[in-house]
């Protein structure tokens, strides 16, 4: 008897407690928010600029599977002797999800869509005589008889029966949302339709559901031919690419949200105490991410990760399984880029701290015999917080695309973990080769991109809203 | 002027003295040397006598800071602390892992870095002041919005692709330029274009739309307003007035990376086989050599440090406002 797919026992990867730490503190934040008009502001300001939105909906689609892809378990064995045991192999809510990509292997590599390896084989036929062909993919379009001439069939008629799905699922979200903004406006359904396609309500909705569309278009019929062909063919191993390309976000996603919650304390303190503090405070501090930053970023992080390796080898009874080992390498790789990466925000933060301890309302606090720490907490800290959430958003492209580079550079993450950089590296080869293979490299650079720029361009709406500067000049045209 | 670069210079040693300690403590704290020699021998090797062979053919078996078997200076000269950390200071890098001569390697490989990473860099400066400029100088029109697209378009793809792509089409394609490797003398040209070119392309995103932040920012000032409200042309203004003014902010990011181009470009240089430091680097990471990974931090924040100081001095040759005292 094989136990039910409720079998299960849950684990807790510790980039997992971190993923969800900071789900509960970005929730926590948005609550405290929206409480508060001054900070409401700036975020309605967001909600208001067209790319932005879009951006977030393509934005919200990769966050999606990367937090599927931050629940783990281990699935329960086949009981033997009556006792339950349960797989070594952690798999996640997203493995389960797109479970026909993971197992569905081939034996190497096949081209997009294809029906057959991307290499010849010797083969046996019926007569016992041996020939040279490509052989039949085990999964691949397997429910094929004669693949030769209802291949292209098969592949139009499936692309086009999820396309279909795609867009009567994205027409009803988008009548469901017209008759949202009907509601809430009181206007009859129609107007609110007719308003959102002329681009008349406050929150650009044309552009949210037209983000939509594009998302709905692309993944509607991906969705509907992957469970029967490899979508974006298989790598070297036979393993679908359209897997690694989905678990790869979550690699990219971690790296550059932990290792900007890594630098933030460092810089946040030490700024606004090298700041308010100057003199002493203000010498030490400064040498310190002086001397950090003298050193080359790359360098840095690779000594730092090369002697996190010599340390994972030597003390190898500490990871006991290879999730675990490569879980810790991700750990340490965001502690390491935190670590090195504070002092270009500290120093910014530093000079506004500098600028708003000169102001009366500090004096005032400073007459009222309000205490150093105090200060710094309740009067200069939320002050310089709009550069920090600047910050954020500016840093997780340009940590995306770190760990890819680093990845090649042989100090990024653990090989067994799927990221972008892992597939780069792995792809670069099968250029050299006689075919081809590019469709590696291809999704990788596909999602790569998608992702990280929906994050460049939600940045820059971000900026645009908490930026004071570009605030005034844009309230003044 | 000459007491404040003196005191650049004492500071500039301090931070030096801090990037040894930091990496010193790195290096030799969170792993012993015999951790290291452990690490690099491989697990099935590993025996004591072996471990203490790796730290002797490498002058790690010294003790780290005081040597208590010996009397007078050498009880602090003899030890791994002065070898490996206080020596770099005269540039005696010493000898890597596998024995070669770090120095002598330091000194061959500069050249090729040098000649990928010049030509690049200052290219790249013409084509990204340019591009910048034109954005800037027509401002809020359509040429203007799809110029913006294009860069966050360009900084949105990974270094590695633009690399990847430009050998498959230069190189394997059309055949213009060798895929990789290095010459010397004239025929260098044939290998350094590519690299070059793929240099200068992959910043044009990022750097361009920087410059055109800086000069839009000018543009907004008063001065500007009063030198067309005294009838200057459009070109003029941009040419003469707010590219002088933008000189400092652009100054503080590109004087500063002078030093480094000596250090080469890691992937670049290891995508296209140049024998330069970058690639050296790449090496010594792959094969776990420390010592050669100590060196180049500490040459990378010498440079840095050099950099720093010609920033400081460049600012009075543009800024007659700067003057040091």
């Amino acid at each position: 008897m094989t136990p039910s797919i409720f079998a299960f026992r849950f684990e807790l990867l510790w980039t997992d407690a971190l993923v969800w730490l900071l789900v509960v503190t970005v929730a926590g934040y948005a609550a405290y928010a929206r409480a508060r008009p001054h900070l409401r502001a700036p975020w309605s300001r967001v909600s208001r600029s067209a790319s932005g939105m879009a951006a977030a909906v393509i934005l919200a689609a990769f966050v999606l599977v990367g937090l599927l892809d931050s629940v783990h378990y281990r699935p329960q064995l086949p009981p033997q002797d009556g006792k339950v045991a349960y797989a070594t192999e952690v798999r996640s809510l997203l493995d389960r999800v797109v479970e026909p990509l993971r197992v569905k292997r081939e034996k190497t590599y096949s081209a997009p869509l294809a029906t057959h390896l991307y290499a010849k084989e010797t083969l046996q036929t019926a007569d016992g005589r041996e020939v040279r062909e490509y052989p039949r993919l085990r999964h691949g379009g397997a429910h094929l008889k004669n693949p030769e001439l209802e291949r292209t069939g098969d592949i139009a008629l499936r692309a086009f029966r999820g396309l279909a799905l795609a867009l009567l699922l994205w027409f009803t979200l988008a009548v469901g949302l017209s008759a949202g903004v009907a509601q809430r406006a009181g206007i009859g359904i129609e107007t609110a339709w007719g308003d959102i396609w002329r681009g008349r309500t406050a929150v650009p909705w044309r552009a949210v559901l037209c983000a939509l569309a594009v998302l709905v278009v692309l993944v509607g019929p991906v969705a509907a031919l992957a469970p029967h062909y490899h979508v974006f063919g298989t790598d070297k191993v036979g393993q679908d690419v359209l897997y690694q390309s989905l678990k790869s976000i979550r690699t990219g996603m971690v790296i550059g949200t932990l290792a900007t919650l890594v630098m933030l304390p460092f810089a946040l303190v030490l700024g606004v105490m090298a700041g308010y503090f100057k003199g002493r405070v203000d010498d030490m501090i400064q040498y310190l991410y002086t001397t950090l930053s003298s050193i080359p970023g790359v360098l840095l992080i690779a000594a730092a990760v090369l002697m996190m390796q010599v340390y994972i080898e030597n003390n190898a009874a500490l990871f006991p399984t290879t999730e675990i080992r490569a879980d810790v390498r991700l750990i340490a790789l965001c502690v390491i880029l935190g670590v090195t990466s504070w002092t270009g925000l500290c120093r910014l933060l530093r000079g506004e701290a500098l600028k708003l301890r000169e102001l009366e309302y500090i004096q005032a606090a400073h007459a009222f015999g309000v205490s150093h720490w105090r200060i710094m907490m309740r009067h200069i800290a939320p002050n310089v917080m709009h550069i920090v959430m600047i910050a954020l958003v500016m840093d997780f492209s340009g940590l995306v695309l770190a760990e890819a580079v680093l990845s090649y550079v042989g100090v990024g993450v653990d090989p067994s973990t799927i990221s972008f950089g892992t597939m780069i590296n792995s792809a670069r080869l099968e250029m050299a080769r006689e075919p081809m293979v590019w469709w590696s490299l291809a999704a990788a650079f596909v999602f790569m991109l998608s992702l990280v720029l929906a994050a460049n361009i939600f940045a820059d709406a971000v900026r645009d809203a908490f930026d004071p500067r570009l605030v005034r000049a844009g309230a003044a045209a | 002027m000459s007491g404040y670069i003196l005191r650049r210079l004492i500071y500039g040693v301090f931070v030096l003295v801090g990037v040894n300690v930091l990496t010193f403590a790195l290096f030799f704290f969170v792993n012993s040397p015999d951790d290291m020699a452990r690490a690099q021998l491989g697990a099935k090797r590993v025996t004591p006598e072996a471990v203490e062979k790796w730290k002797l053919e490498r002058g790690y078996h010294k003790p780290l800071f005081l040597n208590e078997k010996l009397s007078g200076f050498e009880r602090v000269t003899e030890t791994v602390f002065f070898d490996k950390s206080v020596k770099l200071f005269a540039f005696k890098f010493g000898e890597s892992d596998q024995g070669r001569n770090i120095g002598y390697d330091i000194s061959t490989r500069m050249w090729p870095s040098l000649a990928v990473q010049l030509p690049a860099f200052l290219i790249g400066l013409l084509v990204y002041i340019s591009f910048a400029l034109l954005m800037a100088f027509f401002r809020a029109t359509a040429l203007d919005f799809w110029g913006v697209v294009l860069c966050v378009l360009m900084m949105s793809v990974s270094t590695l692709f633009y690399i990847i792509g430009g050998q498959f089409l230069f190189g394997k394609l059309w055949s213009l330029v060798p895929i990789s490797g290095y010459n010397g003398g004239f025929d260098a040209v044939r290998f350094l274009a590519l690299p070059v070119l793929i240099g200068v392309i992959s910043g044009i995103g990022g750097n361009a739309r920087w410059y055109r932040t800086i000069f839009l920012e000018e543009i907004s000032k008063d001065y500007v307003r009063t030198a067309r409200a005294k009838g200057l042309s459009e070109t003029r203004v941009l040419f003469r007035h707010v590219l002088q003014n933008a000189m400092i902010p652009i100054l503080t990011g590109v004087v500063v990376v002078i030093p480094l181009l000596f250090m080469g470009a890691l992937i670049t240089e290891s995508f296209f086989g140049i024998p330069g430091l970058g690639s050296y680097t790449i090496d010594a990471i792959g094969q776990q050599d420390f010592a050669i990974v100590r060196a180049m931090v500490f040459l990378g924040s010498v440079l840095y440090v050099i950099g720093l100081i010609m920033t400081d001095v460049s600012y009075t040759l543009v800024d007659p406002r700067v003057r040091f005292s």
